[in-house]
């Protein structure tokens, strides 16, 4: 008897969330400066930790006559998903953010298109690690020991020079790391201990690191904000596994102005582990064109100059000049380690479970 | 007992008729259309996919399944009965007792369910870990040399935590019903000699038994797939299915077993409520509508008084401390903590919320806090309206009889088992291309949030619905009332307050959301969860603190809405 209400009441309901729906992007879109002609709608898909200036972006769009719009597909590893399941139909015309981790696992799943441009000229080779340029570098960052200088000094504490060290009995409790399984920079970690003591005797390290008191926890957040000293949750350990680059980041993003880096890197040999991130045109683009300009400006010169401080990765380009703060406070290592993305890519769920066994069971 | 509770609830309740094949039909076919489109397609495609893939070895299969769960049910039991017993006495005081600042109280009891679990997280520990006050103060008091308290990283942590967030859905399901119990009732059987201990266990609890199961069924469910908590409280030491099933997908890229994974949990989701159904869920004695505030008084006698100011005070200790510590920390200049080693200057600042309206970076992606206020505010008011539309059909139809009924009711729970991460790579199979498109229609984060809403929304309505009084209905209608009129002035009042608590829950469930929003936002339209989330992911007393800043901004938000919603009810 009150059927018809109730009809009536959920038809208001649904027409009122259609509205809500369509009124979204009305008012939240940034407003477009259309140029002559129709702009060439091009989408990027890249992983959550990606950012670049407004201006910059906007200049690209204006000289180029391209409107571009970003999604963020989650971490390195979602927004890979997201890119392999969504091939033949993809999700966009670009896909920036994997790494070298993962970059066997997207070259397997073939969600690429080549393209070869005079700007990888100015990119060393160490850096270009698809031949067929089908994943064109951007970034590269290394995976650190962070260590709260502070802390250091009091104690009059020698600050460890390489994972040896690590295991004496001065540094036992104080160092903090992610779960590989859950954390990309934990992951890494691992690996840059898989390339020191080969993949027989690494599991004799973390053994060691564990009778060590190593803490362990799933993610660069809780590590960082919660377990490191040298940030600001205030936590108990004074080392922490995070970036190179995080220095650097603790002066810019200071809340009061600091003339010093509270935190520092260890960027002794071998103890660093080197990322590098990709862009790439993801195969059956309608757009190849406009596609194949934003990687180039990608490149560019103006685009790797913005990086640094937007994203706190290092330029691959070697034209582009580092901001003060990155010359003054980030470290990027000598001689980091790096392993071959097509042995991680077959051994990767290999460690993880060997490391697992070792550290956590 | 039994047999005479039959004979009451017997034809005594108006919706307790059978429903026609007509009228099951008309009103089950809008949210079966729903789950089917946006529920099961995804779900389906995603296990075809991860099915159709290359499995890695059925051995590790079982063994990861064993592994994860044993301690999945555990935990859940275990926090589920915590929860219940914090819950309980709780509910007892919302529904029992008038006192100076019980709306505030419990509209701060609602603020944990909307935290994103990294600011649970840094609450905890800043009243907690090892630096946290509580530790400091004893040590201090004490003299000790390690902190006494260790509880980050433990099992303890792990349920103090799902405590914490769930005690409000006992408190809103249970004392919601329990404030509309006739208190004629208990009096009765005071009068007649039973003692008060009697008259809770043979009387009050008894009625009270369709809502608290119903609490316990979904904080249950909560708890079972619970992801943020393990991942982040608990460390790298625990793992529950949808634990698993996250690494498995999203970093091993293992689909096959992230398939079985979910498949399992799914499985075992629709065990759990058809157990609940078996256990009795259904059986409805009809109430007669309270006056508002009928069943309560004042703390009057010394004992009362006791009561009210122990349980007020448990309340704040444990749900509105972590969230006090969290505020505090938004305004205390944070270098000062790590400063105390050098000379920093300390002391409280609005410097981050200032620092929240600048974009320092000129970043693209800068999020203006009111411009994320307004998307989650417009996300969440999509899903109370969606949720409440669906709902209200979907509790008519369960709560007349029906045979269909009895397939369709666990249906409905399934949601609340589904692994977000599975459903929302299902979204990005299934809505690939227009009109549906993850990229271009927004509306599918009210809609993710909605599945997640509903089993709230329709177990909040349903028991209320069911137990209308027919006489009164068939009293107005001799009284020369309307069909309508005697819905909005007998029925509305009745399921007013319930649709308020449905309300309330499927607002704060999507204003608290993240893993699917995180899947489905587009950068444009930043909900606070994710601004929250952006800050935290880099380096920085800054960054740090405007988190924080954020995550103060999203309780304010939060406490607004509810406040104007409960004042809608009455």
């Amino acid at each position: 008897m009150n059927r018809k209400t109730v009809f009536s009441l959920l038809l208001f309901f649904l027409l009122l969330t259609a509205c809500a729906g369509a009124a979204t992007p009305q008012a939240t879109a940034p407003a477009p400066t259309p140029p002559a002609g129709a702009p060439v709608k091009l989408t990027v898909l890249t992983h959550d930790s990606f950012a670049v200036s407004e201006s910059l972006i906007n200049e690209f769009q204006q000289a180029n006559n391209i409107q571009v719009s970003f999604i963020k597909g989650g971490d390195a590893g979602a927004a890979l998903n997201r890119v392999v399941l969504s091939k033949g139909s993809p999700l966009a015309d670009v896909f920036y953010g994997v790494d070298s981790t993962f970059l066997s696992r997207a070259l397997e799943a073939d969600v690429f298109e080549p393209l070869d441009t005079p700007m990888l000229g100015e990119i060393p080779a160490e850096f270009q690690l698809d031949p067929q340029k089908r994943a064109l570098p951007v970034d590269y960052g290394d995976v650190c020991i962070n260590y709260d200088k502070a802390y250091f000094a009091e104690k009059n504490l020698a600050v460890p020079a390489s994972f040896d060290d690590l295991l004496k009995p001065e540094y036992r409790g104080l160092l903090a790391v992610e779960n590989p399984a859950t954390s990309s920079p934990g992951l890494a970690f691992l690996m840059a201990s898989i390339a020191q003591y080969g993949e027989d005797g690494y599991r004799d390290f973390w053994q060691k690191l564990r009778d060590n008191d190593v803490a362990v926890v799933n993610d660069w957040e809780t590590a960082y904000y919660t377990n490191f000293s040298g940030s600001s949750g205030r936590g108990p350990q004074p080392m922490v596994v995070s970036y190179g680059s995080s220095p650097a980041a603790e002066v810019v993003f200071a809340s009061t102005p600091l003339d010093e880096a509270p935190t520092a890197s260890i960027v002794a040999p071998g103890t660093c582990y080197r990322q590098i991130e990709f862009v790439g045109i993801l195969k059956g683009t309608p757009n190849r064109e406009a596609a194949a300009k934003f990687v180039e400006f990608m490149l560019s010169r103006q685009f790797q100059e913005d990086m640094p401080l937007q994203m706190f990765v290092y330029p691959v380009n070697q034209a582009a000049v580092l901001p003060e703060a990155f010359q003054k406070w980030a470290q990027a290592a000598q001689q980091p380690a790096q392993l071959d993305p097509a042995l991680v890519s077959a051994n990767r769920q290999a460690w993880i479970q060997a490391w697992t066994e070792t550290v956590l069971r | 007992m039994d047999g005479d509770r039959a004979a009451v609830s017997d034809e005594a309740t108006w919706t307790q008729r059978r429903g026609s094949a007509r009228q099951m039909l008309l009103l089950w076919a809008l949210p079966l259309v729903f789950l089917l489109v946006f529920f099961f397609t995804p779900l389906a495609a995603i296990f075809r996919v991860a099915f159709q893939a290359e499995s890695t070895g059925e051995a590790g299969i079982a063994a990861a399944v064993g592994r994860s769960l044993g301690f999945t049910v555990w935990q859940a039991l275990l926090s589920m009965l915590l929860t219940m017993l914090a819950g309980l006495p709780a509910a007892y005081l919302f529904a029992r007792y008038s006192f100076p600042g019980k709306r505030v109280l419990r509209v701060l009891t609602t603020l944990p369910f909307i935290m994103p679990t990294v600011v649970v997280a840094a609450a905890f520990n800043a009243l907690l870990g090892p630096r946290g006050l509580a530790n400091v103060f004893l040590m201090d008091a004490f003299h000790l040399q390690t902190p006494p308290i260790r509880l980050l990283n433990t099992l303890g942590a792990i349920l103090l935590a799902h405590v914490f967030y769930n005690t409000t859905v006992v408190i809103r399901m249970v004392g919601t019903a329990w404030a509309q119990l006739d208190p004629r009732l208990g009096q009765a059987a005071r009068v007649l000699g039973a003692s008060p201990a009697r008259t809770l266990r043979e009387v009050t609890l008894p009625l009270l038994l369709p809502s608290i199961l119903s609490a316990a069924l979904l904080v249950f469910l909560f708890d079972f797939t619970s992801f943020g908590v393990i991942l982040l409280l608990g460390g790298p030491r625990y793992a529950t299915l949808e634990v698993d099933i996250y690494i498995q997908a999203l970093q091993m890229l293992n689909l096959p077993l992230a398939g079985v994974l979910s498949a399992v949990q799914l499985a075992c989701t629709l065990l759990i409520t058809l157990a609940y159904s078996r256990l009795g869920g259904r059986e409805v004695v009809p109430l007669a509508p309270r006056l508002h505030g009928e069943g309560t008084t004042r703390a009057v006698t010394a004992r009362q008084k006791l009561v009210v100011a122990l349980l007020t005070a448990g309340i704040f200790v444990l749900l509105v401390s972590p969230l006090a510590a969290l505020a505090l920390r938004s305004v205390t200049r944070l270098d000062a903590e790590r400063g105390q080693r050098g000379a920093v200057n300390g002391g409280l600042t609005l410097d981050y919320y200032r620092e929240l309206f600048v974009n320092r970076r000129g970043s693209l992606f800068y999020v203006p806090p009111a411009a994320a206020a307004r998307n989650s505010l417009l996300y969440a008011g999509s899903t109370v309206v969606l949720s409440l539309g669906m709902g209200f059909l979907a509790a008519y139809a369960l709560a007349r009889r029906s045979k269909i009924n009895r397939v369709l009711d666990p249906l409905l729970m399934l949601p609340l088992g589904a692994s977000a991460v599975t459903l929302g790579l299902g979204y990005i199979i299934v809505f690939n291309r227009p009109p549906l498109d993850v990229r271009s229609f927004p509306a599918l984060i009210p809609i993710a949030h909605s599945l997640v809403a509903l089993p709230f929304v329709v177990r909040t309505l349903q028991p209320a619905l069911a137990s209308i009084p027919v006489n009164l209905i068939n009293a107005a209608a001799v009284l020369g009332a309307s069909p309508l009129r005697a819905w909005r002035e007998v029925e509305l009042p009745i399921v007013g307050r319930a649709a308020a608590v449905a309300a309330i829950f499927s607002f704060t469930i999507s204003l608290g959301e993240f893993g699917a929003t995180s899947f489905l936002a587009r950068p444009e339209y930043p909900t606070l969860p994710i601004a929250i989330f952006r800050f935290l992911s880099q380096p920085g007393a800054l960054n740090y603190g405007q988190a924080l800043a954020m995550a103060a901004l999203l309780m304010l938000v939060c406490a607004a809405a509810i406040l104007v919603l409960e004042k809608a009810q009455d």
